[in-house]
């Protein structure tokens, strides 16, 4: 119990105990044991406020956006735009129409990818990182390969770090984007997002950030990071599936020329040509996901309530203490060690594989991710195949983190012997 | 924790640790190569055939224990027979791992060590990887060919 109230005390300033009851899955138990999530890195659990949110708008606000005059169909629009607004805020973006809405990250580096195409010409390049997850990894190597440019990887070192020397060193005045995360999804590094594009910049290249695992784990003011481009990913932000923001600098709002077209992004549609919509409206084709992102205006909105500065340094308070407890143990290695993590962190078991761990966490009600985590470039260069992951959230505990490594020194002892 | 110990069998555990037929035999011109995308987890399955027999079969790769176990025991106990009766071995094993009925007249030996994967319907596709790239191998003419799990 002392353990509890030292938490309650703890850096934190929010009461996780009562936090927690807000959460109605965290109330599932597995066989005998209490579900302890630890995979919020690959999709966060919802508070009831955003359950509520979706359901609400389906129960009596649901209508198509932008397309009616009666008066649900106000509403809707209403509470649509409320949302971009609610996003915005989040962001630390002052113009809610430089945010469009977008299924995902995924989709929004797409998004970026197919847009910035006709800027990157043979001979040019895209330089990427090795921290990088497939969603901002691949949509760049397959243009880059396309338009005949070259594909750069800017290293990263031991501990997991980007170091800004290997950054300067890869640029070139042909380097026209530059693609970085962050946070690293695999190893929770947090990179040094505004130098880095400041020296980009000062090269003359565009800065696309994937925030999937910012977003989530860290209080943002994208103006202020000096980007082009920083997408993120509703559900990992406690919000719903099927929903992300892309925030676009004012230049880039402006110049993007559209993504898919259909309805909702025209302004007059002509027999041989089209007048496309402005910006957000203009990479918005199709019935937007309305109550998606009425869920996700409520989980933002969650998060500022909770404080998003507290929310972070119990994360990372989790993770370092984490980090600290499977390194106490004999043959687990924690990967990378940088300087600055947010609630991510990998490890390994000596003589066990991650899925053989995996199952084991499992069998104790310990959720968590075992696997590349979609950043395979990252683990050739680790030399591992793959790393059992462990990421945290604002509902985490302390007491959850010693059930983890209790776990963690079975599924040790089970497979001792091995191979190593 | 039953079912732990149940999955993680002492023959299972000793099997991943000192796999046997590890490697390309002499004479296989056979191959075929299991992927599971989702985990990457790799197994290449080398098989010399002739008439009808497995003459040698062995396997490389990196896995799981449960994936590289089952290679192993598969490896062991089909050196010799027919393809026939790996096409029963598999059918019964796959039943069983799924945690379906398997043909009773078909004695799965050592691998019943596997039957506990059944309760982790999460690892089926470690425990048959191996034995599609198997099946992929044999019936492809001589050469390599990639079999995925998704």
């Amino acid at each position: 119990m002392e353990r509890a109230t030292a938490q309650r005390t703890a850096p934190t300033g929010f009461d996780v105990a009562e936090l927690r009851t807000e959460f109605p899955i965290l109330a599932r138990r597995l066989g005998p044991h209490p579900l302890v999530y630890l995979d919020s890195a690959a999709t966060a659990q919802k508070p009831r406020a955003v359950i509520e949110a979706v359901s609400r708008f389906y129960s009596e606000g649901n209508a198509s956006v932008a397309r009616g005059v009666h008066r649900l169909s106000g509403e809707a629009t209403a509470a649509y735009e409320g949302a971009r607004a609610a996003v915005a805020r989040f962001l630390g973006a002052a113009n809610p129409a430089q945010v469009a809405f977008v299924r995902g990250t995924t989709e929004a580096i797409n998004l970026l990818a197919a847009t910035l195409a006709e800027r990157v010409e043979a001979g040019d390049e895209i330089l990427v990182t090795r921290l990088d997850h497939h969603s901002n990894f691949v949509p760049w190597q397959r243009l880059a390969s396309q338009r005949g440019a070259r594909f750069v990887i800017a290293e990263c070192d031991e501990e997991g770090e980007l170091p800004l020397a290997e950054v300067e060193g890869k640029l070139s005045g042909r380097t026209r984007i530059v693609a970085l995360p962050h946070v690293s999804n695999a190893l929770g590094t947090v990179l040094p997002v505004s130098e880095i594009a400041a020296r980009a910049h000062a090269a003359g290249a565009l800065v696309v950030v994937d925030g999937a695992q910012g977003a989530p784990h860290l209080p943002l003011a994208v103006e202020a990071l000096d980007v082009d481009a920083y997408a993120f990913s509703g559900h990992k932000t406690y919000g719903p599936t099927g929903i992300g923001a892309l925030w676009l600098s004012p230049r880039l709002a402006r110049e993007l020329p559209p993504y898919q077209t259909g309805g909702g992004m025209i302004r007059t549609v002509g027999d041989e040509t089209t007048d496309f919509a402005e910006a957000p409206q203009r990479f918005e084709a199709g019935t937007p996901a309305a109550a998606e992102a009425v869920g996700l205006a409520a989980a933002v909105e969650w998060m500022a309530r909770v404080g998003i500065e507290a929310i972070a340094a119990h994360e990372t308070a989790l993770a370092e203490h984490a980090v600290a407890r499977l390194e106490s143990l004999d043959g687990v290695r924690v990967v990378g060690r940088p300087a600055r993590r947010a609630g991510v962190l990998s490890f390994v078991v000596e003589g066990a594989h991650p899925h053989d761990v995996g199952t084991v966490l499992d069998a104790a009600g310990v959720a968590v991710r075992a696997g590349h985590h979609c950043a395979q470039p990252l683990m050739r260069r680790l030399g591992l195949p793959a790393t059992v992951r462990a990421s945290f959230a604002a509902f985490n505990t302390v007491e959850e983190v010693e059930t983890l490594a209790r776990a963690v020194e079975r599924a040790r002892d089970l497979f001792r012997g091995g191979r190593g | 924790m039953n079912e732990l110990a149940e999955l993680y069998q002492q023959v299972l555990l000793d099997h991943y640790r000192s796999p046997r037929h590890f490697g390309r035999p002499a004479g296989a011109e056979r191959e075929a190569e299991g992927f599971n995308p989702l985990c990457g987890d790799r197994v290449k399955v080398y098989v010399d055939v002739e008439e009808g027999v497995i003459r040698a079969l062995g396997f490389e790769g990196s896995g799981c224990a449960i994936s590289t176990a089952s290679a192993s025991l598969m490896a062991e106990a089909l050196q010799g027979r027919r393809i026939e009766e790996f096409e029963r071995l598999f059918a019964a094993f796959r039943a069983t791992v799924t945690g379906g009925a398997p043909d009773r007249e078909v004695d799965l030996g050592k691998l019943a060590a596997l039957a506990g994967v059944a309760e982790f319907p999460m690892r089926v596709k470690c425990a048959t990887l191996a034995w599609h790239a198997l099946e992929a191998a044999l019936h492809s003419p001589a050469g390599g060919t990639t079999v995925s799990t998704e």
